[in-house]
């Protein structure tokens, strides 16, 4: 009994029931919502965002937050992009170790100037935002990589599939999940990473080295940029120096906020986000069908990440009463 | 100087010292560079109508930026303001468009800036979420509600509205002359008031401002209000500016102000930082920017130079904070 | 000495839109036959306001020419009658400020925005056999061109009897992102699965129908046409995917904005209503009401023959 309640109690419990109370009503009204068809679709919107969001996951959790996974997406796109398109020797896989890389490098430069200097990571990311996109013009001298360009086998990675229909993509996106997940629970720095979040003061203390863990949790983050990157020139055939990867920090971070993870570190888990993720897929998914404009996505996105802060916070309060913060 | 090095030490500085330490020189230096680089990056640069006018297109912007400096003094930040900026000119222009008298009009839009202020401060102050979160949701709510109710269309605003940058005051535009004076009343209240010391108190250590019988929440509460409410008067004035509004005016602007405040050297953590560093702030972003647009220079270097600046600054302010204090 | 060479800007709607790179080709190349100093500015992003700073510094810089796609049909107003008074010509290059034609001097557009409606629905019509439900793929819910060319399409559908069989069944938007323009594509084919035809008349739009109709192997059920750029759909054309689609020649623009511009300045073109003038390449030019010039009479259309001859 008590095991069922505390399920029954867990945050990915209440966004599991709404997305199927969402499904069900979108269903409702257009039945065709809830078929397999509707599932792959939905399924499709989702693997760069899920990947994104495993990444931003480990940051929030360490008590911070990455604004520049978007640009450090375009850039690492970018740069595999100019590879396939200047060097006809280059095997088509190769765009993914090289575009990780790059994410790996950027995201490690975000870590070392937080570390270092001792600077808000809100800061630092919303300045690199700039430069890295700034840096995504630069090499492509703004120009767009084309879809003839872009290896046929990397594009099939998002069309064919290896088992059930589902294509390579997906089971990518989901196996970064299940990596996140094992990294996080059952390694002793994926353990650290929750208690610098948790206390961040008393984590020196129990020995654990904040700047080698900072700086990790930083190039995780641009590495699975570097990843979402290249899938994306996987998915949508051409890589385009203005809009690969804009907006991308505020699907994340709403993915990553409804999962639950507490913007004051030291809580989230893999399968919030991994439901959070779905969430918003299913919401953008609907929308088209139920013939809503797009104009109202935006909005809707907002209020949703507001409504999961009210909520995170009432959990919050009714739950753990002693870690009320000391300033509130 | 090494003369003066040579002088016995004394636990107090000389005076030219901590003038040259404050962050707000290292802006004033920066400016000068700027006005410098930019004259020899373009023969067209150095011509104060120029600039003046340069300056209106950026002027709504700067004047949020003064009142969110007091925001992040206050140990808080806000990145609505932009959005802000956009819906309350959206329903502004919305409602004379549907008929609404101007003036009712008008007061649509300031009441709604207003009521956005007041979302962020419930938030923040009565609920206790971070405002960081929270203004990154309602950034996003705001400007996503400007566009429900104005879709992609451009709404136009009466032909005797346009042109708030065209009335001259002393050859300066009006824009620019409402800065100004705003910055002057700012620095005084922050500066020679026990209300702009109560506020760095906040910013420097909450709980002991409490202890003190500082009503932190009531002042906090008073700033997302005041923020709020002077977003919308910018919104209006772009639009004044434009001739018509859309969803998508003043987009991104919430990095150009968060960069006037930090290149002015206001403390990201709270608690330091002056009206005055924001006030030249503004100028070195607006020098930096049209310099590089009047010189054809590619936008992506401009990019990259704004984000380097905006992390230069937030550097250089931290350095020499831990240096001054402790 | 000569006179100083006339010095034109073309001013883009934002930097890495490879549409822009064909118009800016036929406007250096025209340069430097008729010895114009030319430059290509652009801001990073496309809203409404981007381009102002950047009018004000072509301003600031005295160039003679602003050739300029709007970002906005009205928020240009103001900066653009500035540089008119300074005696700077103002053209309007792809793209108009349609409603505020006072705030520039001539627009040049690739082809008489009436007839492409009409053309649309032609070609498509001959994809399905003239019968069955289509569909509108657009870009966003106000795009002036595509609203102009989705109403001249509702009128050839409902007054030509020739596509009497033919029914519009929707008409959506994807705001020109991959991602939206892909769900409002993927909804399309939920909604009416006995879909026969989707036309995108905008580049985003026709190349995310296209990949959706490609990656669920329906090409023999779904035809997708439009308009799009031929480096885009290259692929999709020689796969089979899309048969055959339309657009114009953005070099044109270009070359024949400089033509035109060096002509009204030297005073040998008169820039009125009616008024006609050779342009190399292009033949003779008339200017249309509302002082509108337009390079091509019909639209091109690109199939799997003549694809590998057009480089943009």
């Amino acid at each position: 009994m008590s095991t069922l309640r505390s399920i029954l109690l867990r945050r990915e419990s209440g966004i599991a029931v709404m997305i199927v109370l969402f499904c069900l009503a979108v269903g409702s009204v257009k039945p065709q919502f809830l078929t397999l068809d509707q599932l792959r679709i939905i399924l499709l919107l989702t693997p760069l965002i899920m990947i994104g969001a495993m990444g931003q996951m480990l940051v929030i959790v360490a008590r911070h937050v990455d604004l520049s996974i978007g640009s450090m997406l375009g850039v690492s796109a970018m740069v595999s992009g100019m590879l396939y398109r200047y060097v006809e020797v280059m095997p088509w896989w190769a765009g993914l170790p090289i575009s990780i890389a790059v994410g790996a490098t950027l995201g490690l430069g975000n870590g070392l100037l937080i570390t270092l200097f001792r600077l808000p990571a809100i800061i630092v990311t919303l300045g690199t935002l700039s430069l890295y996109r700034g840096l995504t013009f630069i090499i492509s001298n703004a120009k767009q990589i084309d879809r003839q360009y872009i290896p046929s086998e990397l594009k099939a990675l998002s069309q064919t599939s290896p088992i059930f229909g589902i294509p390579w993509i997906i089971f990518i996106a989901f196996g970064v999940a299940i990596l996140t997940y094992l990294f996080a629970m059952h390694t002793r720095v994926g353990r650290q990473i929750f208690a610098l979040g948790s206390n961040p003061v008393a984590a020196p203390l129990r020995g654990i080295k904040v700047t080698q863990v900072t700086l990790l949790v930083f190039a995780i983050s641009g590495a699975l940029s570097g990843l979402a990157g290249i899938l994306y020139a996987s998915r949508w055939g051409f890589v385009n120096p203005s809009n690969t990867g804009a907006g991308f920090e505020f699907q994340v971070i709403a993915a990553v906020v409804i999962g639950g993870a507490s913007i004051n570190g030291g809580v989230g888990t893999v399968l919030g986000t991994v439901l959070g993720v779905l969430l918003l897929g299913c919401v953008a998914a609907a929308l088209p069908l139920l013939g809503i404009p797009g104009t109202s996505q935006a909005a809707i996105y907002g209020a949703v990440i507001l409504i999961a802060l009210v909520i995170d916070r009432s959990v919050r309060r009714q739950g753990i009463v002693g870690l009320k913060r000391a300033g509130a | 100087m090494s003369t003066l090095d040579t002088t016995p030490s004394t636990p107090v500085t000389p005076r030219w010292q901590t003038l040259l330490i404050r962050p707000e020189t290292m802006t004033f230096l920066l400016l000068v560079v700027g006005i410098f680089a930019g004259s020899q990056l373009s023969p067209f640069f150095l011509d104060i109508n120029y600039i003046l006018k340069s300056f209106t297109l950026y002027s709504e912007l700067a004047i949020v930026a003064l009142i969110l400096t007091m925001v992040i003094i206050a140990g808080e930040i806000d990145l609505s303001p932009a959005a802000n900026m956009a819906l309350s000119a959206c329903l502004f222009a919305w409602a004379q468009a549907s008929g609404i008298p101007m003036p009712v009009a008008i007061g649509i839009g300031l009441a709604a800036g207003l009521l956005m202020g007041l979302l962020n401060a419930w938030m923040v102050i009565s609920l206790q979420l971070p405002s960081i979160i929270v203004t990154i949701g309602t950034l996003t709510l705001y400007r996503g509600l400007a566009q429900v109710i104005a879709g992609d269309k451009s709404i136009r605003v009466p032909e005797w509205f346009i042109g708030v940058d065209k009335i001259m005051i002393l050859g300066i535009p009006l824009p620019v002359v409402l800065f100004i004076v705003l910055a002057l009343v700012l620095a005084v209240i922050l500066g020679g008031t026990i209300f702009g010391r109560q506020i760095y108190q906040i910013g420097t250590n909450e709980t002991a401002a409490r202890y003190a019988g500082i009503r932190s929440a009531r002042i906090k509460f008073s700033l997302f209000l005041l923020i709020g409410f002077v977003a919308s008067v910018a919104g209006i004035m772009t639009a004044s500016r434009l001739g018509s509004v859309r969803y998508d005016l003043a987009l991104g602007g919430e990095l150009q102000m968060v960069l006037m405040a930090m290149l002015g050297g206001t403390y990201i953590f709270g608690g330091r930082g002056t009206i005055l560093g924001t006030f030249l702030a503004a100028w070195l972003l607006v020098v930096v920017s049209t310099g590089m647009i009047v010189a054809n220079v590619l936008p992506a270097v401009q990019l990259v130079v704004l984000g380097g600046l905006l992390i230069v600054a937030i550097i250089a302010t931290n350095l020499i904070y831990s240096r001054t204090q402790r | 000495m000569a006179a100083d060479p006339l010095k034109i800007v073309y001013i883009g709607k934002n930097t890495g839109n490879p549409y822009f790179d064909s118009i800016t080709g036929g406007f250096e190349d025209a340069c430097k036959s008729l010895g114009c100093e030319f430059e290509f500015v652009a801001p990073a992003t496309a809203e409404a306001t981007s381009q102002i700073p950047f009018i004000e510094a072509q301003i600031q810089r005295g160039v003679n020419v602003i050739g300029i796609a709007p970002n906005s049909p009205d928020a240009l107003n103001q900066v653009l009658a500035d540089a008119k008074a300074k005696g700077i010509l103002v053209l309007t290059v792809n793209g108009d400020i349609t409603g505020n034609e006072q705030y520039r001097d001539a627009t040049i557009l690739p082809v008489n925005f009436d007839i492409v409606g009409r053309d649309q629905v032609e070609m498509v019509g001959s994809l399905i056999g003239y019968e069955g439900e289509i569909a509108i793929l657009s870009a966003t819910t106000e795009a002036p061109d595509q609203n102009k060319w989705i109403v001249g399409m509702n009128e050839t559908l409902k007054s030509d009897p020739k596509y009497a069989k033919m029914s519009l069944v929707a008409t959506v938007y994807g705001d020109d992102q991959p991602e939206k323009s892909t769900t409002e594509m993927e909804a399309l084919l939920s909604n009416f699965p006995n879909l026969k035809g989707v036309i995108a008349p905008t580049t985003v739009g026709i190349a995310a129908a296209a990949q959706v109709v490609q990656s669920r192997g329906i090409a023999d059920k779904v035809a997708v046409t439009g308009l799009g750029l031929p480096s885009e759909m290259r692929d999709f054309v020689k796969d089979g995917t899309v048969k055959a689609f339309q657009l114009w020649s953005p070099y044109n623009e270009g070359w024949l904005a400089v033509h035109f511009a060096k002509g009204v300045i030297e005073g040998t073109i008169k820039n009125e209503v009616g008024s006609t003038f050779e342009v190399p390449n292009l033949g003779t030019i008339t200017i249309n009401a509302n002082n509108s010039i337009n390079t091509q009479a019909e639209l091109t259309t690109f199939n799997a023959e003549n694809i590998d001859q057009f480089d943009f």
